[in-house]
């Protein structure tokens, strides 16, 4: 599905991405890990094409993806922090993602599932940021691409949110798609994901199952075994 | 651009337009202080807008590289969006009093649609000088300071060193020097092209009767179209090129 080597970018003096070699194979959940500033989303928009790396190569779906731009209709990205133009109306923002990508009704289910519909009309400025969460979710669900890529989906949601996310996110792994997710929530992680990458100062320090890590660090739960990562690196 | 300020603009072109043919009852007249009028203000406009619109929509344009769309269209059609929406309120703005103004029976139409044709070009300059200046600035202060400079360098500072230049060397024979050193500033050089369009030439002395000489002819008026283009292109370049190799 998607495939890197080499990889390395800094950004100015500073080095964050140093030499990453990853392959992420076709279905399931991956959570990329790491503590702040280790490069996750840098990662991820080096995949998306928004970062341009300084040296390697990435190949999604076999396709390099070096000056190319339509392997993105085959990406659906969730970004980190959900800024909208704040003078357009949710569903104008809506139908224009559609006009820029394809047509679909899929949205319409999504809006019910978030409970959207008293939102349509409202500007993006004047929504709370659990609701742009929300309206950031419809964007990234409503396409039916192969590989999904979210950014800590969770931020601002309510715990029913949550929940129908979890399922959401349940419901498109058992369509065989590929799911990369970053995020901080431990707990959320625990639970999703089916391997975890987990990248410490630009390098992938760790990729396998949960149970894997478990035994490799001698903690008995995840929350402590990532801590011992954390704290064995950096004592 | 879903934008308010670019009907601000139209009126505020509209009114400038009426007032000015109410004081002057004549279009000739007109032409000239708008002239002024036009020349400091079109670039500066056309920099603050290009400044602002690029910092204001920068979640927007991030939202858009991860959709399938190639960078030097995501930039490009940003770029066309803000300088063409300010082009047509120029235009729409000045050219709709003058038409009622009775402007096709008059002779002043070529000196008008001249003037609209540099203010657009000028328009286009500017905008994309100031895309290139804050694609490579992510401080939006000091992307908005330097884009001031621009402007402030090109309108006023630039007239000054050149002047200068020229008194410090008034010895030697200018008439090239000052020829090239006009082509090398759009805002000069749509100056002059419009001053000798409408013929007041005589006040600009004997430097005055070499430009005449050559921004008279329709070879000086192609060179002078030929340097705008340029001028619009070049930056134009730098943006697909600069956008192509940027982090966001």
């Amino acid at each position: 599905m998607v495939s890197i080597t080499g990889l390395y970018k800094k950004f100015g003096r500073n080095e964050v991405l140093k030499g990453v070699d990853l392959t992420i194979k076709d279905g399931g959940i991956f959570a990329v890990l790491g503590p702040n500033g280790s490069g996750k989303t840098t990662l991820i928009k080096s995949i998306l094409g928004m970062v341009i790396p300084n040296k390697g190569d990435i190949s999604v779906l076999g396709e390099n993806i070096k000056k190319n731009s339509g392997y993105r209709h085959k990406i659906d990205y969730l970004p980190q922090i959900a800024n909208f133009p704040s003078n357009l109306r949710v569903k104008e923002l809506i139908t224009m993602i559609k006009d820029l990508r394809k047509p679909t009704d899929e949205d319409q289910r999504l809006i019910e599932l978030f409970k959207l519909e008293p939102f349509l009309d409202k500007k993006l400025g004047n929504l709370s940021g659990g609701t742009k969460q929300k309206v950031n979710l419809v964007l990234t669900f409503m396409f039916d691409s192969p590989l999904v890529i979210l950014d800590e989906p969770t931020t601002g949601l309510d715990p029913i949110s949550l929940i129908r996310l979890k399922n959401l996110i349940q419901a498109e792994k058992a369509k065989g798609k590929t799911i990369l997710i970053t995020s901080h929530i431990m707990s959320f992680v625990e639970e999703v994901s089916d391997e975890i990458v987990f990248i410490l100062e630009g390098k992938i320090y760790f990729k396998g199952s949960i149970h894997e890590l478990k035994t490799k660090t001698n903690q008995p739960d995840f929350e402590h075994a990532i801590a011992s990562i954390l704290t064995d690196n950096h004592a | 651009m879903r934008s308010r300020w670019s009907y601000v603009y139209f009126a505020f072109y509209l009114l400038l337009g009426i007032v000015l043919l109410f004081l002057n009852n004549d279009l000739s007249k007109a032409v000239i202080t708008l002239m002024n009028v036009i020349i400091v203000l079109v670039p500066l406009i056309g920099t603050i807008f290009g400044v602002m619109y690029y910092y204001n929509s920068k979640e927007f344009t991030e939202l858009l590289l991860a959709q399938p769309l190639k960078r030097s269209s995501i930039f490009l059609g940003q770029y066309l969006g803000v300088a063409l929406s300010l082009s047509m309120s120029l235009i729409l703005g000045l050219g709709i009093p003058f038409v009622f103004y009775g402007l096709f029976e008059s002779s002043a139409i070529w000196d008008f649609s001249l003037l609209l044709i540099t203010g657009t070009f000028l328009t286009l300059i500017f905008t994309a000088l100031a895309f290139n200046i804050a694609l490579s600035n992510e401080n939006k202060i000091k992307g908005f300071g330097y884009a001031i400079l621009l402007w402030l360098f090109l309108a006023i500072i630039y007239d000054g060193l050149f002047l200068m230049t020229l008194i410090m060397f008034e010895d030697y024979p200018l008439d090239k020097v000052s020829l090239i050193g006009t082509m090398l500033n759009p805002i000069d050089l749509s100056r002059t092209l419009i001053l000798l369009k409408l013929d007041i030439s005589a006040l600009l002395g004997y430097t005055g009767a070499v430009f005449k000489q050559f921004f008279g002819t329709s070879f000086g008026l192609i060179v002078s179209f030929i340097m705008l283009t340029v001028w619009v292109v070049l930056p134009v370049l730098r943006i697909v090129f600069k956008s192509k190799r940027k982090d966001f």
